[in-house]
């Protein structure tokens, strides 16, 4: 096992060092000259010479992508061209609001999804059923920014039960964690039910009710945790689909994390702030993935690491 | 056939296609389906609530907003296809590669693949729009360099158990050279799995240029993008609903019109999954 987690995180250094080359890549799509480009077309020649002086546009692209890759490792994400404030402390600072929010979200779309996943296959094609069909539709097929808008609209505005902005106790997380939640918890539900289904059909679970066991024993007791194990394999991708929706929903709701941090710096073109941040978003991504497949192992004690 | 009598037979298969050909059929006649033009401001207007001369009511500056909707389904249309194209020139040619010759040239572009799936989605696409400068072929570039992946694992994944079939194995032992056996043996067996699963993620460019468009870094909001429509509503919901929630409406409609269809092209053409 150990050899195996071993083998993961060693695999995962190629992946961020080609990270780091489609990061750098992207920045040189900016057109035309960088420091013109943030100072505007009206800033004196002294001053856009001065900034490519400090952002190191005046070295070759090689040395500044080395030496942009010797910053990350030593944990130095550069410092903002806006603010002049480092890069890694500002987005770490803005970490645990985006884990908040990513947790309250899986938590509902678990939460919500396997139970109910469970029960449409259980009295399947009853109104449960229907109505986690649509549900999941819906959560599939609306823009997260949209969901947000009209959660808003409903429960900020006209039934004024929740705050419609910021991060302000308990209240506040709930619409932006139904707004992001609600997609994944519809790909729960469907995927819990047709797994729950599969398994209801097989052998062992033909023996337990043979053996003359309830039905809620043979359901919850020997399906489920055979039918939650295709799962675990989507959560990996769905939390990584949370991660992306981060962005749009802490926007929409103002939500001081990454996610708005790293838009905001889009819109200000602050690139060293942007480079920083999609460096770690995607390292975050990948132990996602890695602890996905870790927990395979925990839930299946079939599944050898080698 | 049977299994096409099966799909006529779906309710939701049928509906799928209807919602398809429907939005095509609009976004080619929109000029004259709109019962408005769809720039046309006029002030006293403003923030009409839907009614029967304006179905679904005026945005801030007194443009019809059904109008707009109509004429903003070209750009859905022309967003979903032309990234899908350019996600499928770019990855089904590397998912060939990959697994037919396997070896060397697998590992590369599999850590190629990984490499670009270890992004969200939406933060690279976003970072493309802020960095170019943006405008609809940077937006095409951004929403396929993100989603490529997808084509190339499923072509490789595909090809490497159509290399183990008879049919490869005698192309091979009757001397035909690689081109030739992926173009004539493998790539035509690859082309329903393709085409299933080209139906089920055309909503991924047409969702992610909704949201590109409502933060401002997609197309602007000239250009009745319905994600842009939603941004320009969005300041206004209290006093104007309409102007955000009918340009969701219609992205919502679509992408469940293409994977309903996905779906039931899938259990036609691709029964196994």
């Amino acid at each position: 096992m150990l050899t195996y987690i071993g083998r993961r995180i060693a695999l995962m250094i190629p992946s961020l060092f080609g990270v780091t080359v489609v990061v750098f890549g992207i920045m040189q799509m900016i057109p035309g000259d960088p420091a013109v480009y943030i100072l505007g077309d009206q800033a004196s020649e002294e001053a856009v010479q001065a900034l490519r002086r400090r952002m190191g546009l005046d070295r070759p692209l090689l040395e500044q992508y080395v030496a942009w890759v010797i910053g990350i490792l030593r944990g130095d994400f550069g410092v903002s061209y806006r603010d002049a404030s480092p890069v890694l402390p500002v987005l770490l600072g803005r970490f645990p609001a985006t884990l908040e929010l990513m947790l309250a979200s899986m938590v509902l779309a678990l939460g919500l999804g396997i139970p109910v996943g469970v029960l449409s296959a259980v009295h399947r094609n009853s109104v449960i059923d229907t109505v986690s069909r649509v549900f999941a539709l819906a959560g599939h097929a609306t823009p997260t920014f949209w969901r947000a808008l009209m959660l808003i609209l409903l429960f900020a505005f006209y039934v004024p039960i929740f705050p419609p902005s910021g991060r302000n106790g308990l209240a506040s997380i709930v619409l932006p964690a139904i707004a992001l939640g609600s997609s994944m918890a519809g790909v729960i539900m469907r995927l819990t039910r047709s797994s729950v289904l599969e398994v209801l059909s097989d052998d062992y679970v033909r023996t337990a009710r043979a053996k003359g066991l309830r039905e809620r024993v043979v359901v919850y007791r020997h399906a489920l945790r055979n039918a939650l194990l295709p799962v675990a394999t989507i959560i990996g991708i769905q939390v990584g689909n949370l991660l992306g929706g981060s962005v749009v929903t802490e926007t929409v709701f103002a939500w001081p994390g990454i996610g708005r941090y790293a838009y905001l710096a889009m819109m200000q073109r602050d690139y060293t702030t942007v480079m920083g941040s999609l460096f770690l978003f995607s390292l975050i991504y990948m132990v996602i993935n890695l602890l996905t497949d870790l927990s395979y192992g925990w839930l299946d004690p079939r599944v050898r690491y080698g | 056939m049977a299994r096409w009598k099966r799909f006529i037979r779906n309710p939701a298969a049928v509906a799928g296609t209807l919602i398809c050909l429907g939005l095509i059929v609009v976004a080619i006649f929109a000029p004259a389906i709109a019962p408005y033009p769809p720039d046309q401001m006029l002030l006293g207007n403003r923030h009409l609530p839907p009614s029967p001369g304006h179905w679904m009511g005026t945005d801030f500056f007194g443009r019809d907003i059904l109008s707009r909707i109509i004429i903003g389904s070209r750009i859905t249309v022309a967003v979903g296809l032309i990234a899908l194209l350019a996600q499928a020139a770019i990855g089904i040619p590397l998912g060939l590669a990959a697994g037919y010759f396997k070896g060397r040239i697998d590992m590369v572009i599999m850590r190629l693949t990984d490499i670009f799936m270890s992004f969200p989605t939406i933060l690279l696409a976003l970072a493309i729009m802020a960095v170019s400068g943006g405008g609809f072929w940077n937006l095409i570039l951004a929403l396929s360099i993100t989603s490529w992946t997808s084509f190339s694992r499923l072509v490789r994944s595909q090809v490497l158990t159509l290399t183990e079939r008879d049919f490869v194995q005698s192309s091979h032992a009757l001397g035909a050279r690689d081109l030739r056996t992926i173009f004539r043996q493998i790539l035509p067996n690859c082309i329903p799995i393709i085409i299933v699963h080209a139906t089920l993620v055309v909503a991924v460019p047409i969702l992610a240029e909704s949201s590109l468009s409502f933060l401002g870094l997609g197309l602007p909001p000239e250009t009745s993008s319905w994600g842009a429509m939603a941004a320009t509503g969005r300041a206004y919901i209290r006093e104007a609903w309409w102007s955000v929630t009918f340009p969701g409406l219609a992205i919502a409609v679509v992408v469940l019109g293409t994977n309903l269809l996905g779906d039931a092209l899938r259990d036609v053409l691709d029964p196994k999954m």
